[in-house]
């Protein structure tokens, strides 16, 4: 991994942080909090082992009557330890749901409200598929990091502090020879991990591939049958197959081998302390035997947290990736709006000047303010579009209209259909502002429509789009798209309008059939 | 179901019978550890030589490194086996789609076949590692821990037991509980990425109607809804770990009393009550991975089953064999021919229609929408078979051909038509492979479309981005047409395959097909009347039925609706655009 990948990692992962702690502050302390309290319970647990054995076992050795009392009460102690430690696993974990699932739910909402702010060149030019596999995949990862990795994370560095801290008080020699062990497990994950991490980005860029091909495929599914092209596809498919199940194995290879390989190592390092160990013990005779059992027990412990680590390090990882796309779409500049034209309600009044009034008169005006001289002046809404000398490419080096001059007045809509296939789309791009031209102007009703506020302009356009799209929900709710405050009879009869009333009846339920994603269950015209 | 899966892991059978092998191995290998730890504690204890402790301390670091080399043995299998399964699946799937017909896609829908082919595989992918590695280490491990539990002492062998049993049915409990309350999580998950999907695609008319607030106030009403589903079914799940603390407590505890008053009565060694704590570890560790690879399993099974739907499906459509594998020519019969879609067999879309086209006739096709227009002209190339009567080309009845040289000779261009990456070039050759610079130019030139090709900086070489994305809808179909006009066909159908392009070159197609292809039979389905008011008969569909046939003028003199349409559409100047 490259180091100014690893420094991107850091901010991201930090932001993330800031972003969970924004929220759940209070939350995350209280967290934290229990983890320290179950996990010092789990290392306290451990420390007793060596009183059970030196103070409560070996001086009553073959007594005929020995006194348990002691030991009893030391069980009742250890016991109200463990299962306080117990509690506070539980709290985590419960406070922790809220945390996260809040946490995601804020994630999603912000993606989505974000989304819906940005222009139209964003999905323009990014790959559909792209943008659900941050909803899916980025966030699911999301999930799993924070109500898993990241308390898992603290509790093992907890763990490892506490764990050395003993381990230092028990035996300073034992614990240099577990700090080497530990680094040489460190370091075995470390080789194995960036091996497995680099071969996760290959599987992930494989997997995109192949489903990018597969959706591309079954949407045109039909076409391949028409056209007898099977054969060919299967080979182009197994390609890409095969790529992925390449890559596929050697990530999980590397994967599946880390707990293995982390696990028998700490028996190796328990191995080598017990001999160690040992040795102190009959020849130094500095150490008894009870000290010994619990060193060795807190070797253990110490081991096992760090094949946590190295555990969630991969998923982190992968989580941190998502989260960088997350933020990406997050950060995407907005759709900027610098119109302040308005549309308002208006009527005119006596002198026959158009006023605006609060209520739906049916009359529409632009609310025109004038910094210059500090006037607001009415103009009434005709619908009259005016292309003065437009210059305009998708790209900047590719200029798709050049000085194009269109006048369309109110319920003109030749101009725009008679135009070239090519021109169109761009054009109803360009009045709904979608896309900013480049040079010249578009004027409506005689205003620059870079002065009117995008909302109301679209408000007023209610343009018919070139590909038609329905949304989930009854067939009323999706006429209703173009006013949401429509009356079932207006509806009705802007069904009739468009020729579509006759077929709406036919449907199951009228107006009240639901409809499917993009309108699926209608046939191509009906839309 | 499991057989129709299983049976496509394939080459990769050896990989998945040896990694349980090597599991077990290193299994064994785990729990005789334990033995040497207490052996060592024993003789450390004891202060006998030294040599003994070193001796199975070596003994102990080999076993650790046979364990070490089998685990990683076992996990170089089962990636390989598992990786190797899932492409297989997914390969197994892929040859099966390509079998299906209309009706077998429309069941399955694309966005279900692609579904399928992706997550579904990625679930079964998982399980089968997980199983093939944790469900045989867990109870391998859980069973031999007991029996050396029980060498050590029964007595502990029975605490353990007890304890088993309650957790497994507390664990059991909880996931039983949380179970259903997580699969409606991700049924609400699905809608919510529905959601997202219909915004991602329809951003334009969101935008273009102002409703982006509104779209948003409903997504965070769904995405409240998967909260607080999430969150009631985590409140169970979340009780898993301390139950599981909870247990491997209360057996420390237990085990430290008892075991403390048989040391001190001399049945038991420090080292055996050492590695009992071990094994308590192992044991407890052992449960609840069975348990977690349980609810995955079970999660899974619904993909595995979706994955074995597709590859249980039989295509409906068969070529006969030998069929007969030349088109004489283009006529068209349909003789009281009936038909009625394989998802709503009650309903006859088509019924009882009879009609003769000659060879090289030009057929406009006209019809209110739902009319069966579409479901008429996929007869011809036997996308879907008619439920009653014949329907022949060329004098021949359609089963009895081949199928591929019946859709050789019988092009169509689709309604939803698709264009693909790869280059303009490499998408036209899609209607013949081999396809020279001069055929493919002449296709271009009457379909209308070398024109606006040759002004893109590359020309022919023109990369097409996913589904055509980066040229117009008109240029789209414009580009459909040349491809199925490079077949060579003796019947084009034209479904609906205009309707983005101005009327002016919609003429200059039109005279380009007559002057140009006189002998192909050509099947026009529109929904304006200038793009067929030329044809040498048009017919008029509406409900399942053909209402009437004639040419333009006969029609418009007989056929009341024709006239009704025809004057509908020329008050609105020839534009229908908006009346779609």
């Amino acid at each position: 991994m490259k180091a100014g990948n690893k420094k991107n990692m850091g901010a991201t992962l930090k932001r993330l942080i800031a972003y969970v702690l924004k929220k759940y502050k209070r939350q995350c302390l209280l967290v934290a909090l229990c983890i320290l309290v179950s996990t010092a319970a789990n290392i306290g647990g451990t420390l007793f082992m060596r009183n059970l054995i030196d103070d409560y076992i070996l001086p009553f050795v073959n007594q005929a009557r020995p006194d348990l009392a002691p030991l009893l009460r030391a069980l009742l102690v250890m016991a109200a330890v463990y299962y306080t430690g117990v509690f506070c696993t539980w709290a985590y974990n419960f406070i922790m749901i809220y945390v996260s699932q809040g946490m995601l739910k804020t994630v999603r909402d912000d993606l989505f409200h974000h989304m819906e702010r940005l222009p139209v060149r964003y999905f323009d030019t990014k790959s559909h598929g792209d943008i659900m596999s941050i909803y899916t995949n980025d966030t699911d990862t999301l999930r799993q990091v924070i109500s898993q990795s990241m308390p898992q994370m603290l509790s093992a560095v907890i763990t490892i502090a506490g764990v050395f801290v003993s381990m230092l008080v028990l035996s300073p020699p034992l614990t240099l020879i577990t700090v080497v062990m530990v680094i040489c497990m460190v370091f075995a994950t470390r080789t194995i991990s960036s091996k497995s991490g680099y071969y996760f980005v290959k599987q992930q860029t494989d997997v995109g591939n192949l489903n990018g091909y597969i959706e591309e495929m079954m949407e045109g599914q039909k076409v391949v049958k028409v056209f007898c092209h099977e054969k060919a596809c299967v080979q182009d498919f197994k390609e890409l197959n095969g790529k992925l199940r390449e890559s596929a194995n050697n990530a999980n290879r590397y994967a599946s081998i880390l707990m293995p390989v982390l696990g028998n190592l700490g028996y190796v390092s328990y191995a080598v302390i017990a001999m160690v160990g040992a040795y102190l013990s009959i020849l130094g005779g500095q150490m008894t035997l009870g000290t010994l059992a619990s060193f060795l027990q807190f070797s253990r412990s110490f081991n096992q947290p760090i094949s946590q680590l190295s555990q969630q390090l991969n998923s982190i990882i992968m989580a941190i990736a998502g989260a960088e796309r997350i933020f990406g779409l997050l950060d995407e500049e907005p759709e900027q709006d610098g119109g302040y034209v308005k549309l308002v309600n208006a009527r005119y009044d006596a002198q026959g000047n158009l006023t605006e009034v609060p209520e739906r008169t049916g009359i529409w005006a632009w609310k025109h303010y004038h910094k210059a001289d500090d006037t607001t002046t009415y103009q009434f809404m005709e619908g009259d579009v005016v292309f003065d000398h437009v210059d305009f490419g998708y790209t900047e080096d590719k200029e798709i209209l050049h000085d194009i001059e269109i006048f369309a007045r109110p319920g003109q809509k030749v101009a725009f259909v008679g135009a070239t296939g090519a021109g169109k789309t761009t054009i109803t791009n360009l009045i709904n502002r979608f896309y900013d031209v480049q040079d010249g102007k578009i004027r409506y009703d005689g205003i620059n429509i870079n002065k009117i506020k995008k909302d109301d302009l679209r408000h007023s356009l209610g343009l018919v789009l070139q590909d038609t799209h329905l949304f989930t929900g009854t067939v009323m709710d999706n006429i209703r798209y173009g006013k949401l405050d429509a009356a079932e009879e207006e509806v009705v009869r802007a069904a009739k309008l468009a020729n579509a009333h006759d077929f709406i009846m036919r449907l199951p339920d009228g107006y009240r059939t639901q409809l499917k994603g993009s309108g699926s269950s209608l046939s191509q015209g009906q839309r | 179901m499991f057989k129709t899966l299983l049976r496509q892991i394939g080459d990769y059978k050896k990989d998945a019978i040896l990694t349980p092998v090597f599991v077990v191995l290193e299994v064994i290998m785990e729990v005789i550890i334990p033995i040497m730890m207490a052996a060592i504690i024993d003789y450390g204890l004891s202060g006998q030589s030294m040599g003994r402790v070193a001796a199975i301390g070596l003994a102990m670091i080999g076993a650790a490194m046979l364990a070490l080399w089998f685990g990683v043995e076992s996990g170089r299998t089962a990636s390989s086996a598992s990786s190797g399964f899932a492409m297989n699946l997914r390969q197994a799937m892929y040859e099966r789609i390509q079998t299906f017909s209309f009706s077998n896609i429309d069941k399955f829908s694309t966005a279900g076949l692609v579904t399928r082919m992706t997550t579904d595989v990625m679930n079964v992918q998982q399980a089968f590692q997980m199983s093939m590695r944790i469900c045989v280490r867990a109870p391998i491990m859980l069973v031999s821990a007991m029996v050396m539990t029980f060498l050590i002492h029964p007595r502990f062998a029975l605490i353990f037991l007890i304890v088993i049993v309650c957790l497994t049915a507390v664990l059991a409990l909880i996931s039983s509980r949380a179970n259903p309350t997580l699969r409606r999580v991700f049924h609400e998950y699905d809608e919510l990425n529905a959601r997202v999907q219909e915004n991602v695609n329809g951003m334009r008319v969101v935008k273009s109607f102002v409703r982006e607030e509104y779209e948003t106030r409903r997504f965070e009403k769904e995405s409240e809804k998967i909260r607080s589903l999430f969150v009631s079914a985590e409140k169970l799940l979340a009780l898993n770990s301390p139950v599981m603390q909870f247990s491997m407590y209360s057996c420390i505890l237990l085990i430290s009393w008892m075991g403390a008053k048989m040391i001190i009565a001399g049945s038991l060694t420090e080292g055996q009550l050492m590695s009992m704590f071990t094994y308590v570890i192992n044991i407890l560790m052992s449960l609840m991975m069975v348990s977690m690879t349980f609810v995955m399993l079970i999660m899974s099974r619904a993909s595995g089953e979706r994955i074995a739907e597709v590859l249980a499906e039989e295509p409906d459509l068969y070529s006969v064999p030998h069929g007969i594998k030349e088109v004489p020519d283009g006529s068209i019969d349909f003789e009281q021919v009936g038909f009625a879609y394989p998802s709503n067999p009650g309903k006859e879309v088509l019924n009882d229609l009879t009609i003769h086209i000659r060879p090289g006739e030009t057929i406009g096709i006209l019809g209110g929408t739902g009319s069966a227009k579409s479901s008429f002209a996929a007869l011809i190339p036997r996308l879907y078979d008619a439920t009653r009567g014949e329907v022949r080309v060329g004098g021949i009845p359609v089963k009895d051909y081949d199928m591929a040289s019946l859709r050789d000779n019988v092009a169509m261009v689709l309604q939803k038509n698709v264009l693909f990456s790869g280059t303009i070039k490499e998408n036209l050759r899609w209607g013949k492979e081999d396809a020279t610079d001069e055929e493919i130019v002449r296709a271009c030139r009457l379909a209308q479309a070398d024109e606006f090709i040759r002004d893109f900086p590359a020309g022919y070489d023109t990369r097409m981005e996913r589904g055509g994305a980066n040229v117009s809808g008109g240029q789209k179909q414009r580009l459909c047409i040349a491809r199925a006009l490079l077949k060579k066909p003796k019947i084009l159908i034209l479904d609906d395959s205009t309707s983005a392009v101005d009327t002016k070159t919609d003429a200059l197609i039109r005279r380009a097909f007559r002057e140009e292809i006189p002998d192909t039979t050509k099947i026009i389905i529109a929904q304006r009347i200038s793009s067929i008011q030329d044809a040498d008969r048009i017919l008029v569909f509406d409900n399942g039925r053909m209402e009437a046939a004639g040419t333009h003028e006969e029609l418009l003199g007989s056929c009341p609706v024709y006239r009704e349409i025809y004057e509908s559409q020329t008050k609105e100047g020839g534009d229908d655009e908006s009346g779609k």
